[in-house]
């Protein structure tokens, strides 16, 4: 094969790991079977380093360009017709070998410090299991070569983030958060099916090389110019299957209106939030459509690129004001998470193809990846605290700082990160979002200039409520630093937080895997104007909150109704019953039910009552004298014969 | 004739010897070491189920009489196969009835003298070996169906079926007879090539098929087999159902599509009027069944219609299917009946009715006899449902679409019907269900293989691209 053979090993050990810890879970107790996940982990951790050490300096590299690497394990795997057919393989390209570090390193991370969270929890031998349950789709899903697998693995993660999210099922609302994260998914991930067919079926493959190529780009193209394919209201018909796969993208990764399970998802224990919420399998959706990026951007003239960054811009915009007034920090990080998410999306909606041109789709995989370190050092930190005071609620807190000095700094490196202050990792992400956002459309760069600085504002809102603002007596119980292994875990966030935004990024993923060359000119209005409202957001915040004032209490009257809307979250979860409970289930459900009962059912039976009525009938024949058996036997010869004598003449 | 020649029939040369080795050890072996006889038995068969697996070459022998080719010896091989988990169930029928009368040799050597009957029978090339392993496979097992001396059942099944037996040898060589006097030849090759269809050799060919056809138990010729396996010891109700029935499947595979080729489209509109009546009339009577060895007799009979839709198909497609389907049917049977077996030995109990709460106690029984009838009725992902869509596929590939639908409307009846013990063992509670018991080692061993099967065939395709690899015996 080629070097990169071995490379199969790294979904195979999480799968082995969970189907071990599952079957042993009863026997295997805490904290071995910890152990266990945490050393395989490292195991894939240390391979996913080498491998995208090996592609980006040594192998990747062809003649200027990276050239994707294909595995292939099982060629023609599942065949439909001589053409097109589903091979299991294993693709090698900058954007995977990218995502290969952010799986590896969050869900090593995690694993650490769950060994410190999930103590003394009954499930602690079932939380693993899951978590390299997840592990395993989470890294199918970024290797897969073509769409089919990539579907099959985005189910499994679907699956696994289920039953992460229903961890705890004895808490009735975390059983019904995890049903509504799956329904929702998998509403969604309909659309993306039949997206994946229609995709296949013009696209005539379901390889990402394939598709991706120039030549099937232009066959499409060519087709879309002679008006050889359908169009619906404007658009050919193969736009119309990006935007179904795009939906399927905005399931996973929640997207307005697509996005009420993720709030609710935060039931499931925190480091799983941290994982699956936040850095990794939230983002699929950003990465399914880099994935497909060069038809996005071709097919239609980029029309359905231009949805993305629509739906993206509005996503990021929308969650921002939510986050203003939620009180459950996880909530807020919740909101946070999917308002950046719609930063990536709009960063590759507002993208170009070539060179310098594509720096918003390098862009959004850099946001992608920082956003992946800085925002699961948020919820890490997030759970530590919940973990010191028993509660999810800014009210039961302040005054941190005191007693949870690490989490402190590294929360506040995180916030600093997330609201684009030079020298942390998301300054430079968001800022050259913002720069491709500004060449593109004036308007969308706005939205993202002022989600920029909504995002400053509310996460110091919830710095400043959580470690300053007043002095909450908490009793007997001191609130304490996180054991080691959590604090661990964070610092080495920290760390990856500080650091991640020198990576030159540009030279390693872009969007035609040309490396080119960007950096941030320092004394551009664009980023001094960016880094001014993320200062003054945060300036804002500390004035209402870094003192306990009357400032929120007059801001929420202030805005009246406006408040209240957003305190409840635009009331999508009210829409969202109303129309299932009072149009689909009331006005098309019951009369089909009835059908069903009544006219299938009625046939059924009558089917049923006609089989038994024969069945009495005819049961004379069997006597059990053995004359009759040898006279039926005889006859049945007689008649036989008789009939094709009969018919021969 | 030298050795190399006469390599061809090993198996059947190596089952003459095992009986042998069977017969002296009856005699040598004391009372007190009668018992061994059994281990004897398995150990000697298991061998020989062992080799059967090693392909064996193409050849013919005495002038054409006798033929194996590489699906032919496969064939033979899963009937072994199917022999040595029958055995495996029986050691307790044997242990606790026959040895008390010192027959447990006797059962051995019948049923091994039955088995090389079929593999003479699968292999023939002419009708006269044809009928002679036809007769050497019904002989011992009428023998054995009236095993159980002690039972008036069981003699009453002896009797009837080898009357019954008897009748449909006699119109079976009537019509070979007939055959022999219009073709001039009793050898296939020769009456495939020399048959002109006067309205004598019709009839003839006729009543050779409903010979065969009464083995399969194809409606009208079926009555016996409700009876006889009703009265039958268990373990031969199970050969029955599936070992002789298999033989009896492949031999009516290679005469209609070989021998009887230029009959074609007559004998097309028999089978597509007989599996119609046999999936239907199988399936009313097994509808109505309490005691599960007479369901199970029925369900048989109306699988028996379902391998006449692949008949149907003449093609190489029909082959595969056919072998394919008997091969999981034998997993399937076997495991059913294995259990019916087992629970009767233990309490006597054979009804439906008497598997109510059979869950709460003996849920491993309880699966194993789910899993079996989940491949019977056909339900996915179980083998059974493999095996039923490869004979719709071959139907489908000559386009008995009609044929087809009925086949579908009929497994919706057998879904009823095999959902039945299903039902009472897991959904229902009873005041005194069956109590717990042990099964014995053997009992698992072939519960176990079936098990594997039936879960791992169906989903593991290289078995049925083994069985396609050497199925072009058109």
């Amino acid at each position: 094969m080629n070097e990169f053979s071995y490379i199969y090993l790294i979904p195979l050990i999480p799968i082995l790991t969970f189907l071990f810890l599952g079957f042993t879970a009863k026997k295997i107790k805490e904290p071995v079977s910890g152990y266990i996940g945490t050393a395989s982990l490292a195991a894939v951790f240390a391979l996913s380093v080498y491998t995208a050490y090996k592609y980006f300096f040594e192998v990747g590299m062809v003649n200027g360009k990276y050239e994707p690497v294909l595995v292939m394990i099982k060629k023609g795997w599942v065949n439909f017709t001589d053409k097109l057919a589903i091979d299991l393989g294993i693709l090698l390209d900058p954007i995977s070998a990218m995502m290969l570090i952010v799986v590896s390193t969050i869900s090593l991370m995690v694993h650490i410090y769950s060994l410190g969270y999930m103590h003394s929890d009954t499930g602690f031998s079932r939380f693993y299991a899951y978590l390299s349950l997840f592990t395993f789709s989470m890294l199918g899903l970024v290797l897969s070569s073509n769409l089919f697998l990539i579907y099959i693995f985005w189910e499994l993660v679907g699956v696994s983030s289920f039953l992460l999210i229903g961890f705890y099922f004895e808490k009735p609302s975390a059983v019904a958060a995890s049903k509504k994260a799956f329904i929702v998914t998998r509403f969604a991930d309909m659309f993306f099916l039949i997206g994946i067919l229609m995709v296949g079926y013009f696209g005539q493959s379901f390889d990402f090389e394939t598709l991706n190529s120039e030549s099937t780009i232009h066959m499409i193209t060519g087709w879309i110019a002679n008006h050889q394919i359908f169009s619906f209201m404007g658009l050919s018909i193969f736009t119309w299957a990006l935007i179904l796969i795009y939906i399927g993208g905005m399931g996973k990764s929640a997207m307005f209106p697509l996005h009420i399970w993720l709030p609710d998802a935060m039931e499931g224990p925190t480091p799983v939030s941290a994982l699956i919420h936040a850095a990794t399998m939230v983002v699929a959706g950003v990465y399914l459509v880099a994935r497909l990026f060069p038809l996005f951007y071709h097919i239609d003239n980029g029309a359905a690129l231009g949805v993305v960054a629509v739906v993206g811009a509005f996503s990021a915009l929308f969650a921002a004001i939510i986050a203003f007034t939620q009180e459950d920090i996880k909530r807020v990080l919740a909101f946070s998470t999917m308002s950046q998410i719609g930063y990536m999306m709009m960063a590759l909606g507002v993208s170009g193809y070539e060179g310098h041109e594509g720096l918003g789709y390098m862009a959004g995989m850099f946001h992608l990846f920082t956003h992946a370190m800085f925002k699961a050092l948020l919820f890490l930190t997030a759970g530590a605290i919940i973990h010191a005071v028993h509660s999810n609620f800014m009210k039961d807190m302040g005054g941190l700082h005191k007693y949870m000095p690490i989490s402190r700094w590294v929360f506040l490196i995180a916030a600093l990160a997330i609201s684009g202050i030079p020298p942390f990792a998301g300054f430079f992400s968001k800022d050259e979002i913002l720069t491709a956002a500004f060449e593109y459309n004036k308007f969308i760069w706005f939205i993202g200039f002022l989600v920029a600085g909504m995002t400053a504002f509310y996460m110091f809102r919830l710095y400043f409520r959580i470690f300053h603002n007043k002095d909450t007596d908490y009793g007997d119980h001191k609130p304490h630093e996180a054991p080691f292994t959590m604090a661990f875990a964070l610092v080495f966030l920290g760390i990856m937080t500080i650091i991640a935004g020198f990576i030159p990024f540009s030279e390693l993923v872009s969007a035609d895997r040309m490396p080119f060359h960007s950096e941030i000119h320092w004394t551009s209005p664009l980023v001094i104007g960016s880094i001014l409202i993320a200062a003054s957001g945060i300036g804002i915040a500390y004035l209402m909150y870094y003192k306990e004032t009357d400032y929120p209490q007059k801001f929420a009257s202030g805005m009246g109704a406006g408040y209240k809307w957003a305190k409840n979250k635009f009331y999508m979860d009210e829409l969202y019953i109303f129309v299932t409970h009072k149009i689909i289930f009331d006005k098309i459900s019951k009369p089909i039910a009835w059908f069903d009962r009544n006219v299938i059912d009625g046939f059924m039976n009558l089917l049923g009552v006609t089989t038994e009525k024969a069945a009495e009938k005819i049961k004379f024949i069997q006597t059990g004298r053995m004359q009759d058996y040898a006279m039926y036997f005889v006859s049945g010869v007689i008649a036989i014969v008789m009939l094709i004598v009969y018919f021969r003449n | 004739m030298d050795l190399d020649n006469f390599m061809l029939m090993r198996d059947e040369i190596l089952l003459t010897v095992i009986i042998l080795m069977m017969l002296v050890a009856e005699v040598l072996l004391s009372q007190k070491n009668k018992k061994y006889v059994i281990q004897l038995g398995l150990v000697l068969f298991a061998g020989y189920t062992f080799q059967s697996f090693i392909p064996n070459e193409t050849g013919e022998l005495f002038g054409g009489s006798y033929k194996t080719y590489p699906l032919v010896h496969l064939f033979k091989a899963i009937l072994a196969f199917g022999v040595m988990m029958i055995l495996l169930q029986s050691v307790t029928w044997i242990k606790e009835k026959l040895l008390p009368y010192d027959f447990a040799a006797e059962f051995f050597i019948l049923i091994f003298s039955s088995l090389i009957g079929l593999n003479f029978m699968v292999s023939a090339g002419d009708f006269l070996m044809f009928y002679l392993g036809l007769e050497l496979s019904t002989m011992p097992i009428i023998a054995l169906t009236a095993f159980e001396f002690w039972n008036h059942r069981s003699v009453e099944a002896g009797v009837k079926y080898i009357m019954l037996a008897s009748v449909s040898s006699a119109i079976l060589l009537f019509g070979v007879s007939l055959v022999y006097a219009t073709a001039g030849s009793i050898q296939f090759d020769v009456i495939t090539g020399a048959m002109h269809l006067p309205l004598l050799e019709i009839i003839g060919l006729i009543m050779i098929f409903i010979g065969v056809g009464f083995k399969i138990s194809l409606v009208p010729f079926h009555f016996w087999a409700a009876d006889v396996y009703e009265g039958a010891p268990t373990v031969i109700s199970n050969y029955l159902s599936v070992i002789s029935k298999g033989g009896a499947v492949y031999v009516l595979m290679t005469l209609l599509f070989i021998v009887f080729k230029a009959f074609q489209t007559e004998w097309n509109w028999i089978m597509y009027g007989i599996s119609i009546l046999t999936m239907l009339i199988g399936n009313l009577f097994a509808l109505r069944q309490q005691n599960m060895k007479r369901f199970l007799a029925f369900s048989s009979v109306a699988q028996a219609g379902f391998i006449l839709l692949a008949m149907l198909s003449n093609n190489e497609l029909g082959v595969k299917a056919i072998i394919y389907f008997l091969l999981i049917y034998i997993f399937s049977n076997v495991a059913a009946f294995g259990v019916v077996q087992v629970i009767s030995l233990k309490t006597g109990k054979e009804n439906i009715d008497d598997y109510t709460g059979l869950y709460r106690t003996n849920p491993k029984l309880s699966l194993v006899l789910m899993i079996a009838l989940f491949s019977l009725a056909g339900i996915p992902p179980v083998a059974g449902f493999f095996a039923k869509f490869f004979l719709y596929a071959a139907a489908a590939s000559k386009g008995y679409y009609l044929l087809i639908f009925i086949a579908v409307l009929n497994v919706t009846i057998s879904l009823y019907y095999y959902l039945l013990p299903v039902r009472a063992a897991f959904l229902r509670t009873s005041e005194n269900p069956i109590p717990y018991f042990k099964s014995d080692i053997y009992s698992k061993m072939a519960f176990v293989i079936a098990m594997v099967g039936l879960l791992v065939l169906g989903l593991y395709s290289g078995v049925f691209e083994y069985i396609s690899g050497m199925s072009n015996i058109l």
